[in-house]
């Protein structure tokens, strides 16, 4: 009902006013989804796990206990300790920390980047659009996980590089999506009419297409966090990202590697936490994009486009 | 149809150029001197000089990358920094391990995905639907290095069904090539037709919703032949394109799995040229397989256009 409410009130030559209504309404569609309640409450209890992640880890991630080493989940250790006996859980626990900030500060990088860039090729037009589009072409143009390593290979390892090198792979998605939307706001009642009343484009920009467009670049945000953390968990897994003795779950993976026959556990946790993450921003994601934009199927291009 | 396709060359030329720039520009990004940081520990003034030479680092940046661009048309990507090789030839031998690679998973994607999709949309909240669409979430979410780490966990370590890891020619050993091509090509080919079941799944499900099969159902034809003559040609043009698109991510998909599984393919060449901070191999097969990357987008954008009449050119 709401949706052809504002869409009349777009029709009529007003951007549509009733921010209120819309939040409540796309938090109401966004409750109904089951999957999206699930993903929320996961990503909750992983915020509370990583904000206190100090006072829950039993253990602190370097203590060893060498008689214990290799030792399979017991109530001392509930998933078991690693080839040095250090305590696995509190591990997963703590990495918990990196692996959302890679993901939160990732794609905030690439939305700072590619939403003004979609904004101004959209807005603008002609030779800028085709400039600025055909660069983002460029860097859609290699697998994304390889364009990351080859970026770290250049710039050197390490979890600030590998924020970069993630953001930089994320980038034209944004781009590409906003501009995309842009193109089929401009045009609207309400911009020529702010135009002729004077308005200059930095001013058109901010307060009548933006808002407009960030629909789907909220469906996009929450589906890229997902893909930040696999890409953080792959680079770190080969060593191109959190560097030692600091536990990050691709990393705890890598070194799991050698001791798969002897302690499966080492490889089986961290890969269930960074499944279950991966897992609640995708149901998050695809619940937002129910609700926000019906229209796309942004994670399986998404996915499809850039991992 | 032949402009357009002119045209989209044209484009492909355009982004292979910045390709080619970003390529270059690679090496240039790394501080202080690649050469130096190639030959760590083994460093030899007279070795160092020859490869600085060779590697054209001694010049103008513009000339350089002249140079090494019009080499690069001609094939010559320059010698490996470690081996002293030709980066092309050592590129060139690893590319068919790889094409193996992902012809197999896309062929797993493709068997899993294409029925387990129709299936799912035609009897949409079924048990099997239901089934098939939680795999589907936990294959899209999951880490294939994790799922390749667990495949060997549970078919090679616990049940002793196949090799953990390596490679044998398929000439000398057909059966050791199969073995060890089937768990690397099922993580990367189930995570990629867990992608292609929900598009399929909700192309068909689409399609299944239009007028025209309404008619057809009217008109009394059987559920086959609503399926196959009115459905599946219409749910084609967007399964085609991401099937497409999944080529693309499976080229980045095998990057790692290959490590995993020792494969000597251009993914593992590439994580090895860096571990060696061997730049001009990493160039070479980071370049080779963004132009692999564009052609697959090529074609797919001209089968694109030949499914769908309704496309114009212009």
């Amino acid at each position: 009902m709401t949706d052809r409410a504002s869409q009349r009130t777009l029709d009529a030559g007003e951007p549509p006013v009733e921010h209120r209504s819309r939040l409540r309404t796309t938090f109401e569609t966004v409750r109904r989804n089951r999957l999206a309640v699930i993903g929320g409450v996961v990503l909750t209890a992983l915020a509370v796990v990583a904000l206190f992640a100090d006072a829950i880890a039993p253990y602190t991630i370097n203590e060893v206990d060498v008689a214990n080493r290799l030792a399979p989940p017991s109530t001392t250790y509930p998933f078991g300790t690693d080839e040095l006996g250090r305590d696995v859980f509190s591990r997963v626990i703590i990495a918990s920390r990196v692996s959302l900030r890679v993901g939160f500060i990732a794609v905030g990088l690439a939305l700072v980047i590619g939403v003004p860039i979609g904004l101004i090729a959209g807005y603008f037009g002609r030779t800028i659009d085709s400039i600025l589009m055909r660069a983002m072409d460029v860097l859609f143009s290699f697998p994304a996980i390889l364009l990351a390593i080859a970026i770290l290979a250049a710039l050197g390892s390490g979890i600030t590089n590998a924020m970069l090198a993630i953001g930089i792979v994320y980038t034209p998605i944004f781009a590409r999506i906003t501009r995309g939307s842009v193109l089929s706001v401009r045009e609207s009642v309400f911009v020529t009419a702010a135009r002729s009343l004077g308005a200059t484009d930095a001013r058109i920009i901010r307060t009548h297409i933006l808002p407009n467009v960030l629909a789907p670049i909220i469906v996009q945000a929450s589906l890229s966090l997902a893909f930040a953390i696999l890409a953080e968990a792959a680079l770190s897994f080969l060593g191109l990202g959190v560097q030692p003795p600091a536990p990050a779950w691709g990393r705890m993976l890598n070194e799991a590697q050698g001791f798969l026959a002897s302690a499966p556990w080492m490889a089986i946790f961290p890969g269930v936490a960074i499944l279950l993450t991966v897992m609640a921003f995708n149901f998050l994601g695809d619940g937002l994009r129910d609700a926000l934009d019906p229209q796309q199927r942004s994670v399986i291009e998404s996915r499809g486009i850039t991992a | 149809m032949t402009g357009f396709v002119l045209r989209r060359i044209g484009q492909m030329a355009i982004a292979l150029f910045g390709v080619s720039i970003v390529v270059f520009a690679l090496i240039h990004f790394v501080p202080g001197d690649p050469v130096r940081i190639a030959l760590g520990t083994r460093f030899d003034p007279e070795i160092y000089a020859t490869l600085r030479e060779r590697a054209g680092l001694n010049e103008p940046i513009l000339i350089q990358y002249w140079n090494w661009l019009f080499a690069a048309i001609r094939g010559d990507l320059g010698v490996s920094f470690r081996s002293g090789q030709p980066v092309t030839a050592i590129v060139l031998q690893r590319l068919p391990a790889t094409i193996t690679l992902a012809g197999a998973a896309l062929a797993i994607a493709l068997l899993v995905s294409l029925p387990l999709g129709i299936l799912s949309a035609l009897r949409s909240g079924s048990r099997l639907d239901y089934v098939a669409t939680t795999a589907s979430q936990i294959g899209v979410s999951v880490p294939d290095f994790w799922a390749g780490i667990m495949y060997i966990l549970l078919f090679s370590l616990t049940l002793s069904w196949l090799p953990p890891s390596g490679y044998s020619p398929f000439s000398q050993d057909p059966l050791g090539w199969l073995s060890h091509l089937l768990l690397p090509a099922m993580t990367v080919g189930l995570i990629s037709g867990s992608i292609l079941f929900r598009f399929v799944r909700s192309a068909v499900l689409e399609a299944l919703n239009q007028d025209y099969v309404r008619t057809a159902r009217a008109k009394g034809l059987s559920q086959l032949a609503v399926v196959r003559d009115h459905v599946l040609p219409n749910a084609w043009i967007p399964i085609v394109t991401v099937v497409g698109l999944q080529l693309g991510f499976l080229l980045g998909g095998v990057v790692v799995v290959e490590l995993i599984f020792a494969w000597p393919g251009l993914g593992r060449l590439a994580l090895l040229a860096v571990e060696d901070r061997d730049f001009t191999v990493l160039q070479g097969t980071v370049l080779y397989i963004a132009f692999i990357f564009l052609i697959i987008n090529l074609l797919v954008d001209i089968i694109y256009g030949w499914l769908d009449p309704r496309i114009r050119y212009d």
